[in-house]
């Protein structure tokens, strides 16, 4: 098990090395002169200088990444342009806000999608069934924004249960939630759905019922463990895209979270911010992969085997 | 003596749904297991030997339904039993094993759990107590190192290991009556012996009856007390054992003796039955056999033979002993 989750480490390190030698290149990607497009067109050649010299653009590019890497071990993301704040201030103002709306928003999907994934498979070809794919198509083909809209105007403006996106308390929580839950619960309910079937025609869900046991344990402790192994992968992947900012209905719902800051960074040219909230995304990313892997492990006692053999 | 009956099935007829309407799988199937005794069903693949077992303890898939006939054990009449009251009946007075332990085995649960949780169902024990039993099962199947494969999960055991918790599972409650379906198809011939032998000892060790699915004559041999013959869902013989095998009836039972190898005889190549067992929407209005029977004659082109009673322990389903035994 240790050897596992080292293993799992050691990779996850490697692909955040790689990510910052993209968010590192991302300032030499723009043609033309980044500090020119930074600064606008009506920037004096002083300020042009000053800028190149205060972001190193001036040295070698090795040289750059190097002093690049040597800051980011000290914790130094760079300054944001706009607001003259350590970049890693602003992404760590907005974080929590964004993992909170993330969580809910998940966890409103774990509790949908699982749930209806059971009840479709258990009545499986019934009207229910068909009323839960419905609801997956719907869920899969309805843009996001849209359903955003459509419940800021249902549940804020006509009915007014819910205050129009202007705070971060509870209440302004819960329709951005709802709506990133719906979206990702669809995904859930389907491999939920897919998965129990297929895991209910299995042998040993024969040898269960032959033991007499209750259709309660045959469902959750030996059909539900086996259809988790895929789903809990799918979970994990939407939990690392919510923390990294569900862009669009932050926006909708102005909720101050990563997706706002990395818009705004990218609004205003503000190119430390933006590297700055790559890079953050991208070890967000990796380490809720590791945790995937290792739960994953837990789940399935084959999983750890396999690697051993394969190591 | 007069043994008692343990297991009674009269009539017994399953139907599976299909698009050209229900197909009779299983078509009136009449037998008894004797306490004590090891009854073999034997037949080839698609003979409705599995639909029969599965139809015993109602656990057909929701396609599949007993849609007519009586299954007696110890007197009462399980076709009219509920789930709930099934549920009371499977894993503790009627257990199950089957073909294939790789898969039959949950592969996210541990050894001890899969055993564990049969006896926690039907006695009700907790905890410790449960543990003990499980590991006091282990030994008994002939696992080695029962403390430790006790928390083990399945992937870590033999084909031949994984069947023995599968028959750990099936004696934990002292069953009475024991259906084991091809319990040994899947796994090497060296353990295959290994296997039956358990299962042997086991059955006088504990006291219980077996019903025995098998295609394998060997087996049969072996094992069993007395022989059902099953040939596309209907009972075309039934004998004791020796009669079986010494003075086969049936045209079809005549052709599976045959097929199956004898090293002593030293033949040079293995007779074989022509054709295939006919699937349940190509049966004939006469007899099932008869496009596969070296014997077939006028008759059996158009009507179905009824089972005679040939002499007191055996009756065979064929034409040929139309004037030399009773129809039962």
């Amino acid at each position: 098990m240790k050897q596992f989750i080292l293993n799992r480490i050691l990779s996850g390190i490697l692909v955040i090395f790689g990510v910052s030698i993209f968010s590192f290149l991302l300032i030499h990607f723009i043609p033309g002169d980044p500090v020119r497009i930074m600064l606008g067109i009506n920037a004096t050649p002083e300020q042009v200088e000053r800028l190149t010299h205060h972001l190193g653009l001036d040295k070698p590019l090795l040289v750059q990444y190097g002093q690049y890497i040597a800051n980011l071990f000290q914790g130094d993301f760079g300054t944001s342009l706009k607001t003259g704040r350590p970049v890693l201030t602003e992404i760590l103002d907005r974080f929590p806000e964004t993992v909170k709306l993330a969580v809910f928003g998940l966890l409103i999907a774990v509790v949908i999608g699982i749930s209806l994934g059971i009840l479709a498979a258990r009545f499986k070809d019934t009207i229910i069934d068909k009323l839960c794919t419905v609801f997956a198509t719907l869920g899969v083909s309805i843009p996001s924004f849209w359903l955003a809209i459509l419940l800021v105007m249902v549940f804020s403006v006509k009915l007014a249960w819910f205050p129009i996106a202007n705070g971060t308390n509870f209440r302004d929580l819960i329709l951005p939630a709802c709506t990133l839950g719906v979206v990702a619960s669809t995904m859930i309910m389907r491999l939920t759905r897919n998965g129990m079937v297929e895991v209910l025609s299995n042998d040993y869900i024969r040898t269960a019922r032959a033991k007499g046991l209750e259709d309660r344990l045959i469902l959750f402790r030996h059909a539900l463990r086996n259809v988790l192994i895929p789903v809990v992968t799918v979970i994990g992947l939407q939990l690392a895209g919510l923390l990294g900012g569900a862009v669009i209905i932050e926006q909708v719902f102005n909720w101050p979270g990563l997706g706002t800051l990395a818009l705004g960074a990218i609004m205003s040219r503000d190119f430390p911010l933006i590297q700055g909230t790559v890079l953050f995304m991208g070890v967000v990313y990796v380490t809720i992969n590791i945790l995937v892997d290792i739960l994953y492990s837990v789940i399935d006692p084959r999983v750890e085997m396999g690697v051993k053999e394969a190591s | 003596m007069k043994m008692s009956k343990v297991l009674e099935v009269k009539g017994l007829t399953t139907q599976f749904e299909s698009k050209n309407g229900p197909l009779t799988v299983v078509d009136q199937v009449d037998f008894i297991v004797e306490k004590g005794e090891v009854l073999g069903i034997v037949g080839e693949s698609g003979c409705g030997k599995s639909v029969t077992s599965l139809s015993i303890l109602q656990l057909l898939d929701k396609h599949g339904t007993i849609s007519s006939g009586e299954v007696f054990y110890q007197n009462i009449n399980l076709v009219e039993k509920n789930e709930k009251e099934m549920k009371k009946i499977r894993g503790k007075e009627i257990s199950m094993i089957f073909q294939d332990p790789m898969t039959s085995l949950n592969p996210v649960l541990t050894i001890g759990k899969q055993i564990g949780e049969v006896i926690e169902q039907h006695e009700k024990l907790k905890g410790q107590e449960v543990k003990q039993k499980v590991v006091k099962l282990l030994q008994l199947v002939g696992i080695p190192r029962a403390d430790e494969i006790y928390h083990e999960y399945p992937h870590r055991l033999s084909g031949g290991m994984k069947q023995r918790v599968m028959i750990a599972i099936a004696i934990a409650c002292n069953p009475t009556l024991l259906i084991a379906d091809e319990p040994t198809t899947a796994l090497d011939v060296t353990i295959q012996a290994q296997i039956l032998d358990l299962l042997r000892s086991l059955k006088d060790e504990m006291d219980m009856s077996m019903l025995l699915i098998t295609h394998d004559l060997g087996v049969v041999a072996e094992m069993c007390d007395r022989v059902v013959v099953m040939y596309a869902g209907q009972v075309v013989e039934t004998t004791d054992t020796r009669t079986l095998l010494r003075h086969p009836k049936h045209p079809y039972t005549i052709g599976l003796i045959q097929s199956t190898p004898h090293q002593s005889k030293g033949e040079k190549r293995l007779k074989s039955i022509l054709g295939q067992v006919p699937t349940p929407d190509q049966f004939s209005h006469g007899c099932r056999f008869v496009e596969r029977c070296p014997k077939a004659m006028e008759i059996c082109q158009s009507t179905a033979p009824p089972l005679y009673d040939v002499d007191s322990h055996t009756s065979c389903r064929c034409w040929l002993y139309e004037n030399k035994g009773d129809v039962i």
